[in-house]
């Protein structure tokens, strides 16, 4: 894999594990280490290398995650994380589908049956709820429209999510209960484009429809490997998801990170670029396989 | 109540009315969005598995049920009698709820009785019981056909399919979710 990279001139880096203001993702909670955070991604660090001029460059280190633990889940874990300034997210993809065939080589497996060795399937978010759920979504509807729509289409296998439940919470009530049980089946992994805006965290709107946001997640094997961003470079607006993430954050009852002004600053002269972080562990857990991440590492996070 | 954190294999909750037991469970962070718990859980009334997903935090009703440990005695009529191996105490269940698990039922066994709000709402047979053959044909000597089997019926009057070479007065050892025979255990 780091052949790969270093074929299509990629920089490897190294950014710290320990910061003051890890990610502002309303669902996900950083580990306290000294009055700072380990970070729970090295995506902020990595884009004010890319504004300083870095245009492609990959780091694979540690991220943690407090409280996630699960077959496919461990607080600490391995990502493989890389930037291509200039570049549209298709290339990401592309990039990701090499990356797979890369693994697949490495482990031996037949790409054949991981269906690696043609291109991966591309659908859209929007496309798959009104495939699998009967669902229209908009992406600026209200919260409660959209527990509406999904309650008349009866869209939630179990008792819907009560009145007043957040935007996200609904739609992600109805993409696992119908949607994600279809997605990259063995041999066909699948690129979920399209995510409606208020899933945008840190991705720019679509030019030619701005209640979707230019992001992709590869699902493959029944894993979700890689998430990736068509990066938003508006500090301005970047600003306001982060005020909004730390209000709902705060709302929650979760602790409330710092902004990262530095981040901020760079992305006022960063390129247009698109990123992606790709789970490692799970990668060999595909390209192997395995149905539990402990499979894959020498130690799990309750064997340390 | 209990809530999501609380999902282990084994938990009993009500959803929809009915008593249900969780199989599976797995932790599930989708999209970056919330967690959930996927789990997959099983009526207890039915024997139906559904897939759930639950939203973090999510409460439950725990389900009213109760495990015994009963002796079967014996049928009267539509009712089996059961004695409470701890108190001596006898209930009698319909044998509409016994249904087929009355074939591998046999006397004076121990299984788990369930109860729903005090009610015996089904039985949990041991998964082998050892049984003597009360009826077969004859086995042939020299008819060596591997996987040749007969029918043999044991003491409750159901029949398994056992090898050629088992005689009444066998015991055999039978699974009872499948109805398979496994082997021949001795003589009666």
């Amino acid at each position: 894999m780091r052949a790969w990279f270093e074929g299509e001139g990629f920089l490897e880096v190294e950014t710290p594990a320990r910061v003051p203001s890890p990610g502002q993702e309303p669902h996900l909670d950083a580990i306290a280490a000294q009055g700072w955070w380990l970070a729970t991604s090295p995506e902020y660090h990595m884009k004010r290398l890319v504004a300083a001029g870095h245009e492609r460059i990959v780091q694979i280190g540690k991220a943690f995650r407090g409280g996630e633990r699960g077959a496919h889940h461990q607080s600490e874990f391995t990502l493989v994380e890389w930037y291509r300034a200039g570049a549209p997210l298709d290339a990401i993809a592309r990039d990701c589908e090499h990356i797979l065939r890369v693994a697949a080589a490495a482990a031996g497996a037949d790409a054949t049956a991981l269906g690696v060795d043609r291109d991966f399937v591309r659908a859209s978010v929007r496309d798959l709820v009104r495939a699998h759920a009967g669902v229209e979504l908009a992406g600026d509807e209200s919260a409660g429209a959209l527990r509406e729509k999904a309650v008349a289409a009866g869209a939630f296998a179990g008792t819907p999510p009560p009145a007043g439940t957040a935007w996200d919470d609904v739609f992600f009530q109805v993409f696992l209960d119908r949607v994600e049980p279809h997605l990259g089946r063995p041999g066909h992994p699948t690129f979920v484009f399209d995510w409606p805006a208020p899933l945008g965290a840190l991705a720019r709107r679509k030019t030619d429809d701005p209640r979707v946001v230019e992001r992709f997640e590869l699902y493959a094997g029944g894993l979700e490997l890689a998430n990736a961003f068509g990066e938003l470079t508006d500090p301005v607006e970047q600003r306001a998801r982060f005020v909004e993430e730390s209000q709902l954050r705060a709302s929650r009852g979760k602790a409330t990170y710092p902004i990262d002004e530095k981040l901020l600053a760079a992305l006022a002269v960063m390129p247009p670029t698109s990123g992606v972080a790709l789970g490692f562990d799970r990668l060999v857990m595909f390209v192997l396989g395995a149905t539990d991440i402990r499979e894959v590492v020498a130690f799990a996070d309750d064997e340390v | 109540m209990y809530d999501t954190s609380d999902i282990r294999k084994g938990l009993k909750i009500m959803m929809d009315g009915a008593p249900f037991t969780v199989v599976e469970f797995q932790f599930v962070k989708p999209g970056k969005g919330a967690a959930f718990t996927r789990t997959k859980v099983k009526n207890l009334l039915t024997g139906a598995v559904l897939e759930r997903n639950f939203r973090s935090g999510e409460k439950f009703e725990p389900a009213n049920v109760e495990t015994k440990t009963m002796q079967y005695l014996y049928k009267d009529a539509d009712t089996f009698v059961f004695m409470d191996t701890s108190t001596y105490d006898q209930v009698q269940i319909p044998d509409t709820t016994i249904g087929d698990s009355a074939d591998f039922m046999p006397e004076n066994i121990n299984v788990e009785v369930l109860f729903f709000h005090d009610r015996a709402v089904g039985v949990t047979l041991p998964n082998f019981i050892e049984q003597a053959i009360v009826e077969t044909e004859p086995g042939f000597r020299g008819d060596t056909a591997t996987g040749s089997t007969k029918p043999g019926k044991i003491s409750t009057g159901a029949t398994v399919n056992v090898p050629l070479f088992i005689g009444v007065g066998d015991v055999v050892k039978i699974d009872t979710r499948t109805g398979e025979y496994i082997e021949r255990v001795g003589r009666a």
